[in-house]
């Protein structure tokens, strides 16, 4: 691994989390001169400037096809070829692609010393993918959270109920139209704005 | 009778028309299909998730279908294309000072783009002599149209498009804001795009690429060769699916819905008035509400624009040769041609009644003699510029 510290690696991610948990994790494998790239803005000309070895790009991202032009005939910089090139290691690649994450290589670099590279992408993507599955169900829930309480003063004003009553009320309803309790509150929450 | 699921990917764009109204109109779920369509942002996620399999189908450059085929861009895998999802579309867009440099150059009427192309070289040699940094082209893609339509045109006027001139890869998002800031003086791609940019006052439409090539494929449907081998059945009731929706677009009567269909989110997700616009060959072509119809802004089915066509995947595969992309050979241009498959359209949606084109040679550039699908040398001995591999 030690000599693999020298490779240059950039990350163009505009997403400066993903980015960083990327960027530490190939700290922590010993790639030591790690680039992130936040925008597209003079997205080629900032990486002719630093002449990496490994290019890791987002799959949402769409300067993705801003990176393609560089496989054209290039005189300024060392051509780089895309990991896809070698078709032998179909299944790391589809694994990558499903995580999000493309990687663009300096021709004449050795597919296993990519490989660590790549396996790292994958599960960090991965990571972030579910730490970010998590954040998206928790506000979820916190919302459904905040409408309940709303159906509840609303019942309790409307029909003169104690909170308890309200609650036991929504409850049986959803249970009765087979329909979640955060629906049966959103609809309250909905008929109450259009009967305003 | 269960319904065969299928991965087609798309970017949103208004040529992806026959795929998305195929998709929700239910012309596909008729024929047994159960389609879940995936958005993309860029075209080589696209490109990559049809090539490994993620995607059985495809909206894509018809360039880089031909470019897959020949692994040209990578990595070879053989894609076939049994309907053209729509023929040119694009235009190219200046913004108002190259606008007014080029019509101060201009000797001759400007809607002619040789015309615009020979003022094109004047404002280039000015830029020269004075100095200047080069004018920047932003397109979307290598392999595209929009690279080989602005090419095509400015060579024909003396430009060099490698030279005199820098061609940039912008995603078509990015495109109008970097007219506006002058991180590029002009670019071709296609809607809404240009319109969007007219609108913002950022831009004028110098023209339609009809008005460079009357014909030129621009989307297809695109499967990997061996995927259509294994389902020759489920390919040939998608391309029917797909006449029917093209039919279904061409209509005059169904413009109104089509256009609410493909403005939905999770589909194109623009104004539908920019959509009806594109598809009626309707734009506002300058800043000063100056409109412009063309019967051949987009093709999308009609005159015969669906059935791919042989000669369009030749003249794309010289322009690959011309600009130094590809190395020539015969059996790579016959490898071009076999993507297009007029046969698998045949086989799903009948043969045409009778031949449609009047135009010389199926592909109707503006500049140069007819083009011959089997005579590439000709057409590449016949132009001045060009940047042939060694």
């Amino acid at each position: 691994m030690a000599a693999d510290s020298s490779f240059k690696i950039v990350i163009v991610d505009e997403s400066p989390i993903r980015a960083a948990i990327l960027k530490e994790g190939l700290r922590d494998a010993g790639f030591t001169s790690v680039e992130h790239i936040p925008e597209m803005h003079n997205l080629l000309a900032r990486i002719y400037a630093l002449d990496p070895d490994v290019i890791l790009i987002d799959l949402e991202n769409p300067s993705r096809d801003i990176l393609e032009q560089m496989f054209q005939v290039s005189r300024a910089v060392r051509r780089p070829i895309a990991m896809f090139v070698d078709q032998s290691d179909a299944a790391s690649i589809q694994q990558s692609v499903e995580a999000g994450v493309s990687a663009y290589i300096v021709d004449g670099l050795k597919k296993e010393r990519i490989k660590p590279i790549l396996d790292l992408c994958i599960s960090r993507f991965n990571a972030f993918a579910k730490l970010q599955n998590e954040l998206d169900r928790t506000k979820s829930a916190l919302e459904d959270r905040k409408i309940l309480d709303r159906a509840k003063g609303l019942l309790m004003k409307a029909k003169g109920l104690t909170e308890e009553e309200a609650y036991v009320l929504i409850r049986s309803t959803a249970m009765r139209e087979k329909k979640k309790i955060g629906e049966i509150a959103q609809s309250i929450v909905t008929a109450a704005e259009l009967l305003k | 009778m269960t319904s065969t699921p299928l991965t087609i990917g798309f970017i949103p764009l208004v040529d992806a028309a026959a795929l998305i109204v195929a998709v929700d109109k239910g012309f596909t779920a008729a024929e047994g299909l159960n389609v879940t369509l995936v958005r993309e942002v860029s075209w080589s996620n696209v490109r990559d998730k049809l090539n490994i399999g993620l995607f059985d189908a495809a909206h894509l450059l018809a360039p880089v279908a031909i470019a897959s085929t020949l692994g040209l861009s990578q990595v070879k895998v053989p894609i076939v294309a049994p309907f053209n999802l729509g023929l040119n579309g694009n235009a190219i867009t200046v913004s108002p000072a190259l606008y007014a440099a080029i019509m101060g150059e201009a000797d001759g009427d400007p809607a002619d783009p040789m015309v615009t192309a020979k003022a094109l070289a004047r404002v280039v040699a000015a830029r020269r002599k004075a100095g200047g940094e080069p004018l920047t082209f932003g397109m979307t893609f290598p392999f595209s149209t929009h690279n080989y339509q602005l090419r095509f045109w400015m060579a024909a006027g003396g430009v060099d498009p490698d030279e005199d001139v820098r061609l940039v890869v912008l995603p078509p998002p990015y495109m109008v804001d970097s007219l506006a800031s002058g991180h590029v003086d002009a670019f071709c791609v296609g809607a809404p795009w240009n319109s969007v940019a007219v609108d913002l006052g950022v831009g004028h439409i110098l023209h339609f690429v009809s008005d460079i090539l009357e014909r030129a494929a621009e989307k297809v449907l695109a499967v990997r060769e061996p995927w259509a081998l294994e389902n020759p059945d489920v390919l040939a009731t998608l391309t029917r699916a797909h006449g029917k929706a093209a039919a279904f677009i061409e209509n005059p009567h169904n413009r109104a819905e089509v256009a609410g269909i493909l403005a939905m989110p999770g589909r194109i997700d623009v104004d539908p008035e920019v959509i009806r616009r594109t598809l009626d060959g309707r734009l506002k072509i300058s800043p000063d509400g100056t409109m412009r119809q063309s019967e051949r802004y987009l093709l999308v089915g009609r005159e015969g624009a669906a059935r791919p066509d042989p000669v369009q995947a030749a003249w794309l595969y010289a322009q690959m040769v011309r600009w130094g992309q590809a190395a020539y050979s015969p059996e790579a241009l016959e490898r071009a041609k076999q993507v297009f498959r007029p046969d698998l359209y045949d086989a799903a949606l009948g043969a045409p009644a009778s031949p449609l084109q009047d135009m010389k040679d199926g592909v109707g550039a503006f500049d140069g003699a007819p083009f011959d699908p089997n005579d590439i040398a000709a057409h590449l001995g016949s132009v001045a510029i060009k940047h042939r591999l060694s």
